[in-house]
């Protein structure tokens, strides 16, 4: 049987539906369907153009390698332990059905209620009608990518409640309404400058603040009203355990613990992949997890809700949107085992170098490039080419997600669709055609050399020339190797 | 007596002969008897890397014709070996001669260290830059990398270290991609350029002389950077240097 | 009509690999020469504070030589022997009004030396926002429940049963700004973990 809500086909955007994702990626009202080929270059162009800015973010990107490299190093069982991560993901998805079952039923004897979204808008609307339910107007949420997936915080505003994204770098860009630049570090991307005029025009602090433990006093003076104030909460979910019904929220801040504990409303959305067998296997995640965002051996507060609080009501909404069709795809289905830690980003040379904003998705990155294109392949056909194939995000993965092959893989997908663009498709035929007669290849190449040897440098340094922007062509030599090697074999 | 097919990647066939010649002496002078079989082209890695699997795949059969007859094949050049051992199951479908050709394909500097086990000893009293080509580190394993935590070992530093006179420097980001990337190197051209300029600035930090590296399509785009830069550092692929080092 | 339930749950089960088993993970874990020390640096590397004492009667004395302490005006405590203690959790009807507190004192079951993280459960006392909107947070615990990893601290701690639990690590800190670290975010802007015995 085939669920047809499952989108396979490119004419929705990320969210499932048809309303254009424009506050948040695509341009100003325009329809965000069609194909977007050079979408990461041309953005990319634009981040490299500003020189200073590239290297403070690439740095700054790198420091968080650096941070996992020397926690990791402290790990002696580091690689047994991304092993184990990968052998229990890949346990459970190959019996994921059963084990949600069983996490569904135990949440429920612990008093929790539990909804089933097939997509990104029936998660909003679930959400949706369970606060409006209850009066609810004013919501804090901690962070989940899940909820910026499904655009959750633009449909809420929308009916007229007020969602405050409590997680300090959420929050900033919340009050800049831009999306996050990266999943656990969302403002990365600013300087304190920029954050503490942010401040100044939105939160009435003084002008021209800028040391970042003023900033965050700042911001937790502010929030804590939003906490206190609240009427629910809406957070996400790490690990959702099979075995006894209760998920775990990883964080630093404390605002999800802030969140959990005051409202009488407590809404946490997961992905289906979010769960876990046993008890004993979440260990082998939570040690590997912080070490890989950010170089901490665990985050500040590892909460385990079981249940509702004494008073107070807690719904689980589990969602789809894609995920059973990336399950149904071999060479894809690895990338369900992501635990969205950031590892692969933060090394990622050309993350490093276009910043987050330049993927124009939710979450960006190598994790982004290959999760993004199931649903909407045509507008983020650029993603699976944003890349050197260098192979450091898949060495990085605690959870052994192939990366880099999954990208090759992608690309060949987009080309059979026809969906590379029609430069690349031309010189690839051609290219392909020389190749595949050697004397074609020998005619050509001797050709092309003589001619690069003898055009005036004008002429072969032309504004079609993309490589001699700011390359040398090498010099051509007058034989080839095969000329040169016959000539001293006497042939 | 060991008999190769060696293969020559097209742009080092075209652009730099003498990384070729250099790879004929270095595998001659171990005793090794070299064939170049003259229908070569290419293993169409430019081809698949634009996803355009189609016209790559007659290449990919025409490699396995070509070669499959040896029983060794030797490439200087860890990308178009990458392509054959790791990415033409993607090209084509599953089969014996597939398989054999993925056992039997080698990169010139794991051929010399895992398969004839040399000692090279000789003299390069230079300061080297070693570049670690993504494909050759992470898809064929000729090191460790940065990433993992696993004992540390590097086939092409091993190679290097019976030459006296040489200084490696130490690089601040010892793997990081220079940029190349393929067709990323004009599609996505300026990252691609960033990328290379942030590498030989941390070759420069380091007092490079010469970076050198197993796979010449880095350097040819780190040489274009130099070149373009008035840089006096300059490239050499990991045979030359050896064939020079050990005369 | 299915619902969306089944919908999802026979698009996972028709989507599903053959079955893969699950690993035995015995292997993994680290050991520690001296637990105590090693839980101690952990705090201290996360940003808290850890003081060694050999008795429950001396722990009134350390918190007064923390000044946050010395100057709290509202001080909750589900450990005994806190003499500044004037909030009783249990008798709070609005967790709300926990707003202004300044020290909240916990009793943890076990700590965890590869990362200074505490257990702790919510217990019948319940109003568990006074943990995180007081501004200090102490935390109490026997020196003989440390334990030297997470496996360990999962074999040991009940995290099935109804209810809240949470391994805490240090105060509570971000480094969103420009990665410049800072402690005290949103949560505890310190955690003072006293190890006894």
């Amino acid at each position: 049987m085939s669920s047809t809500y499952a989108l396979r086909q490119p004419t929705t955007d990320i969210d499932g539906t048809s309303m254009p994702a424009a506050r948040e990626h695509a341009p100003t009202g325009a329809a965000t369907n069609h194909a977007r080929p050079h979408e990461h270059a041309q953005k990319a162009a634009a981040f490299v153009a500003n020189d200073a800015r590239l290297h403070w973010h690439d740095q700054a990107i790198w420091f968080l390698r650096g941070k996992r490299d020397r926690v990791s190093s402290a790990v002696p069982d580091w690689e047994q332990l991304r092993s184990a991560a990968e052998q229990i993901k890949a346990h459970t998805l190959s019996q994921i059905a059963e084990y949600l079952e069983q996490f569904e039923r135990k949440a429920i004897q612990l008093g929790a209620q539990v909804h089933w979204a097939r997509d990104a808008d029936e998660h909003n609307r679930t959400v949706h009608s369970l606060l409006a339910e209850r009066g609810v107007q004013r919501v804090v949420k901690s962070k989940s990518m899940l909820t910026e997936e499904c655009h959750l915080n633009p449909y809420l505003e929308e009916r007229g409640i007020e969602v405050v994204d409590t997680d300090l770098g959420e929050r900033i860009v919340q009050l800049r309404r831009e999306p996050p630049s990266h999943i656990v570090m969302p403002a990365i991307h600013l300087k304190k400058e920029e954050i503490g005029e942010l401040f100044h025009q939105q939160l009435g602090s003084e002008k021209a603040l800028s040391d970042p433990k003023l900033l965050t006093e700042i911001a937790r003076q502010h929030l804590r009203q939003k906490f206190l104030a609240a009427q629910a909460t809406i957070s996400g979910v790490n690990f959702a355990i099979a075995e006894t019904g209760g998920f775990v929220v990883c964080t630093n801040e404390g605002n999800a613990d802030l969140g959990t504990s005051l409202p009488p409303l407590h809404i946490a959305c997961m992905g289906v992949e979010k769960v876990v067998p046993r008890l004993k296997d979440l260990p082998v995640f939570l040690r590997l997890l912080a070490r890989s965002a950010t170089g901490q051996p665990i985050t500040s507060y590892t909460s385990h809700f079981l249940g509702p609080r004494r008073g107070a009501e807690l719904h689980i909404v589990i969602v789809d949107h894609g995920r059973s069709g990336i399950l149904r795809r071999e060479e894809y289905r690895r990338s369900l085992h992501c635990i969205r830690c950031g590892a692969c980003m933060n090394t990622c040379p050309v993350y490093r170098r276009s910043g987050g904003h330049s993927y124009g998705v939710t979450v960006p990155g190598p994790i982004g490039s290959v999760l993004a294109p199931h649903i909407n392949p045509a507008a983020h056909s650029s993603l699976p080419f944003a890349s050197t194939l260098c192979g450091s995000c898949s060495d990085v993965c605690p959870v052994k997600v192939d990366l880099h092959h999954q990208l090759l893989v992608w690309r060949g997908e987009l080309g059979r669709a026809g969906l590379v663009p029609f430069s690349k498709r031309v010189a690839s035929k051609l290219g392909g055609w020389i190749l595949a007669r050697t004397w074609a290849y020998r005619f050509f190449g001797k050709l092309g050399r003589w001619f690069l040897a003898r055009l005036p440098r004008a002429v072969v340094y032309n504004r079609w020339n993309v490589w001699g922007r700011q390359r040398e062509l090498p010099a051509p030599p007058r034989e080839s190797f095969r000329e040169m090697y016959g000539r001293r074999r006497g042939q | 007596m060991v008999e190769v097919g060696l293969f020559i990647p097209c742009y080092v066939d075209q652009f730099y002969p003498r990384v070729g010649l250099s790879t004929v002496e270095l595998l001659e002078r171990q005793g090794v008897k070299v064939d170049f079989p003259q229908e070569q082209t290419c293993c169409g890695q430019p081809m698949a890397n634009s996803g355009c699997f189609a016209d790559a795949a007659p290449l990919a059969r025409n490699f396995l014709s070509i070669f499959s007859r040896y029983r060794y094949v030797v490439c200087p050049s860890g990308s178009c070996t990458s392509m054959v051992r790791n990415h033409y199951r993607n090209l084509l479908p599953d089969g014996p001669e597939l398989n054999e050709m993925r056992g039997k394909v080698y990169e010139l500097c794991e051929f010399l260290h895992d398969v004839l086990k040399v000692q090279l000893r000789g003299r390069f009293p230079h300061r080297v830059g070693l570049h670690q080509s993504c494909h050759g580190l992470r898809e064929l394993r000729l090191g460790a990398g940065s990433e993992r935590r696993i004992d540390g070992f590097d086939k092409i530093r091993d190679l290097l270290s019976g030459l006296e006179g040489i200084e490696l420097v130490q690089l601040a980001r010892p793997d990081d991609c220079c940029g190349f990337g393929g067709t990323f190197a004009v599609y996505e051209e300026a990252v691609s350029c960033a990328m290379g300029k942030d590498r030989i600035a941390d070759h420069e930090s380091a007092g490079a002389e010469i970076i050198a590296g197993a796979d010449m399509s880095c350097l040819m785009h780190l040489s274009g950077l130099l070149q373009r830069q008035k840089k006096p550092i300059r490239v050499m692929h990991v045979a030359e240097l050896l064939e020079e080092a050990t005369v | 009509m299915a619902n969306s339930r089944e919908l999802i749950l026979s698009a996972l089960r028709s989507a599903e690999p053959t079955p893969i088993p699950l690993p035995d993970v015995s292997g993994v874990g680290v050991r520690y020469p001296d637990v105590r020390q090693q839980f101690a640096k952990a705090v201290a590397d996360v940003g808290g504070r850890c003081v060694l004492l050999s008795a429950p009667e001396m722990l009134d004395e350390a918190l007064s030589s923390l000044a946050e302490y010395a100057q709290a005006k509202r001080v909750a405590s589900l450990v005994p022997g806190v003499r500044k203690a004037n909030v009783e959790l249990a008798d709070v009807e609005d967790a709300h009004d926990l707003h202004d507190l300044d020290v909240c004192v916990l009793p943890g079951e076990l700590g965890v030396a590869e990362n200074g993280a505490v257990w702790i459960r919510e217990g019948a006392s319940g109003n568990r926002a006074g943990w995180f909107l007081a501004q200090h947070m102490v935390l109490v615990l026997p020196g003989a429940s440390i334990v030297h990893d997470m496996h360990q601290a999962y074999e040991r701690i009940d995290a099935g049963a109804r209810g809240f639990g949470i391994f805490i690590s240090g105060p509570s800190k971000t480094a969103d700004i420009e990665q410049a670290l800072v402690i005290g975010a949103q949560g505890p802007r310190s955690c003072t973990v006293c190890v006894i015995g």
